[in-house]
């Protein structure tokens, strides 16, 4: 039966988030955007500490959460959480992508060795390394190396846009996932993840970049020189088979999409409710239900705004739901992840706009939604690649058909 | 609990009536549409569907099925994905037997839904809209005046679908600070039915403007008798009627010109390996899921009890912004094709203009 609303206990979970991100990330949120490469230390422990209650990822199908709920659950808290700061959001020690290629990609030892970390210990962060310097939306095109030499794989190559890969590689007892070719002849097939434990020798982060936002946020470049690893630190299969490696990337990015697209969601509601905050104080309330001639030009452009926030949560939601269904979402995940990309880039922008010569001042937060929101329609695959993604769907196209 | 899978019935329905729609709806909507003529046996045949008796109670000799909103936003996207002139035409009869079902009084109900039990189509119409540029629903400028022990109704009301053929007409107007429904018979005196309206699309569509003029009415005629109605919960179930409808001219207006795109060559490939095409394509499909999901949503409110004004109203403007850029869009990949009258695109495109400023032609 068709239900929009979270039940009373989703909500009560929810309601928590909501609290982490108005009590503590907010009051921060401003302080490291503006010390981009500073760690909020104090954060990290505190969302560490309290992961387990809040039912935060915690290690292969663990948590408070029920395995059919999962991803609803988890994106319907990246929203919370990215009303706080999508930044501060991003930063949160976790499993992260690095820990989404283990479950989309890992056999059940394999998530068991590398995600029990994850409810122990220190802080932790797991990555994944895709992008390189000469391809990105491309990721067949990848040219990092993994060699077999003997009991181990040998890792040849240079990674950038590597989220949280300071954190996972050098800062904590984490992983990063990278994905690295066993046969440049072969391939997409020829791709495969390979896990690369923390301070690893021969692994370096070799900078972090500096952003329009999401500053917080740690974007590594990553050098591969003569990276040993064992064995069975390749992610499933290590055969070289036509429909090897590659779909087991694109299988993280189905369950990946649709929380950026919920966080992208989070950023565009942060906004929404402090320009519907910024009116009412000034008297001015939103009508619904007359007709456009009636509306205020300001009206009708928040209404847009709620309503285009609106359709793109509930794209992100059904996405989220099918894979928690045991459904295919690949077609569904990526309408999400460019409906809210887009719309929420937009959405910020107008706020911006609406507030006048306000909305430019740092005094708010925001100009910095604004910069923040832009993320969200670049990583995980631009609004352009989610398109191609859709279109090749809906005509029954390749990607040899369509590019 | 969050769930976005329609109940086995709803599934039924929709498929049922989506292949009717192709089959019987779909071939006849370009004759219907160039000749304003719909064929009163295709009218029956949707009738026979029993999408309005099947919640009509038993007590009225219907089939005394649940009433669901999500269900109606189902069966409207279907059935206008044939055509939406023929699918409004089909459905007028809800405009008055869903309001009578929700809201009448015990006198009210025995004598009018047994109507709609009946195995013959029943036109009944409502007439809500007035014509003004600035017409929306708080704004009614029709009267009801108490006199003695009824009313007296004065105004002029527009786009009313089959108001000349309706046994019975739901007239809203402003009484007092609320706004009522009043049922009139439809040649009832003071009630003068205007020519046949003709507009840029739904030129398939009977709709006429009415004028009142002193048309006195007993009390019985107040739709829920001194309790009134809740007109709100009416203009919702308005509003997400017209959204399911846009989402299924939508739907034909994108099938049409991807299959076309797949099909027609350019500099030796389809059209739809460009990605000029291709993007298109992919944001129209992303606005047609949108656009569902806010009407299902709207719906689901509905059949919950819950207040649903400002869900239908976004539901309604979403889709009718979006169903106009999609049949715009389709005509645009058929090209010159699509400004052709040999292609239903163009008709598409005139239709789907009417969701954003046309009120009160269907529920659900």
């Amino acid at each position: 039966m068709i239900d929009f609303e979270p039940d009373h206990d989703l909500q009560r979970r929810i309601d928590a988030y909501r609290i982490v991100a108005r009590q503590i990330m907010r009051p921060i949120s401003r302080e490291y955007d503006e010390n981009e490469h500073a760690r909020p230390t104090k954060f990290y422990e505190l969302m560490w500490a309290g992961r387990a209650q809040a039912g935060l990822e915690v290690g292969p199908d663990k948590g408070a959460r029920s395995n059919r709920m999962r991803t609803l659950f988890t994106i319907l808290a990246a929203e919370e959480l990215s009303w706080g700061d999508v930044g501060l959001f991003l930063q949160i020690p976790n499993p992260g992508l690095g820990g989404a290629a283990v479950m989309a990609a890992g056999t059940p030892q394999q998530k068991e060795r590398f995600l029990k970390r994850f409810s122990e210990g220190n802080p932790k962060w797991a990555a994944m390394a895709i992008t390189e310097p000469g391809c990105g939306s491309d990721s067949a095109a990848i040219t990092t190396t993994a060699r077999r030499e003997g009991d181990h794989w040998v890792i040849n190559g240079t990674k950038i846009f590597c989220t949280g890969g300071k954190m996972a590689a050098e800062l904590s007892e984490g992983f990063v996932v990278v994905w690295a070719t066993v046969d440049k002849n072969a391939g997409r097939a020829g791709i495969k993840p390979f896990v690369v434990e923390h301070h690893t020798p021969g692994m370096s982060v070799v900078r972090v970049e500096n952003k329009l936002g999401i500053r917080v946020s740690d974007t590594a470049a990553l050098v591969f020189e003569d990276c040993k690893i064992p064995l069975d630190n390749v992610l499933g299969s290590p055969e070289v088979k036509p429909e090897g490696g590659f779909k087991d990337a694109m299988a993280t990015f189905d369950a990946t999409r649709p929380i950026v697209a919920a966080m992208a969601i989070g950023v565009g509601r942060a906004a929404l409710d402090f320009v519907r905050d910024f009116l009412s104080e000034r008297n001015m309330e939103i009508r619904y239900g007359l007709s456009p001639q009636r509306l205020t030009a300001i009206e009708r452009d928040f209404m847009e705004m709620e309503v285009q926030l609106k359709a793109a949560r509930l794209l992100a939601w059904r996405a989220a739901w099918l894979l928690d269904n045991g459904q295919r979402n690949s077609l569904e995940a990526s309408m999400a992840k460019a409906k809210a990309g887009l719309a929420v880039t937009q959405i910020t922008q107008k706020a911006v706009e609406l507030l006048g010569p306000l909305g430019y001042s740092r005094a708010y937060l925001l100009e910095k939604w604004m910069r923040d929101a832009k993320i969200n329609d670049i990583f995980e695959g631009t609004q352009q690649i989610n398109l191609l993604i859709i279109a090749r769907r809906i005509l029954g196209y390749s990607s040899k058909d369509l590019n | 609990m969050i769930s976005f899978e329609l109940t086995e019935e709803q599934r039924m329905i929709s498929q049922t009536v989506e292949a009717f729609a192709r089959e019987e709806i779909r071939p006849a909507a370009r004759t219907a549409d160039e000749s304003g003529q719909i064929p009163p046996e295709l009218v029956q045949k949707i009738w026979e569907l029993g999408l309005v008796r099947s919640v009509i109670p038993e007590a009225s000799g219907g089939d005394g099925g649940q009433r669901s909103a999500v269900t109606g936003v189902v069966a409207a996207e279907a059935l206008a994905y044939g055509d939406q002139s023929i699918a409004i035409h089909a459905l007028v009869p809800r405009l008055l037997a869903y309001p009578v079902l929700e809201m009448g009084d015990q006198a009210q109900r025995a004598r009018y839904l047994p109507l709609f039990a009946q195995p013959g189509f029943c036109a009944a119409s409502a007439a809500l809209t007035e014509p003004r540029w600035d017409f929306d629903i708080f704004s009614i400028a029709t009267t009801a005046r108490g006199s003695g022990s009824g009313y007296i109704l004065n105004g002029e009301k527009c786009y009313v679908p089959l108001a000349r053929e309706s046994e019975f007409l739901i007239v809203f107007a402003s009484c007092g600070p609320a706004v009522e429904g009043f049922i009139l018979p439809g040649g009832c005196p003071g009630l003068v039915v205007g020519e046949r309206e003709k507009n840029m699309g739904l030129k398939a569509l009977a709709t006429y403007g009415l004028t009142l003029k002193d048309c006195a009415v007993p009390a019985e005629a107040r739709l829920g008798g001194e309790r009134g109605i809740n007109f709100n919960r009416l203009m919702s179930e308005q509003k997400v009627a017209a959204a399911a409808m846009a989402v299924g001219v939508a739907r034909s207006a994108f099938e049409y010109a991807r299959d076309y795109a797949l099909q027609r060559r350019a500099f030796g490939a389809p059209i739809a390996t460009r990605q000029a095409i291709a993007f298109m394509l992919a944001e129209m499909a992303i606005e047609i899921d949108a656009s569902r999901l806010l009407a299902w949503e709207a719906a689901s409110r509905l059949d919950k009890g819950e207040d649903a004004l400002k869900e239908s109203y976004q539901a309604k403007n979403y889709t009718a912004s979006a169903v106009l850029k999609i049949c715009d869009n389709a005509v645009q990949i058929l090209g010159g094709h699509g400004y052709i009258r040999e292609h239903p695109v163009e008709m598409w495109l005139r239709n789907a203009r009417g969701f954003a400023m046309l009120e009160g032609l269907t529920t659900v």
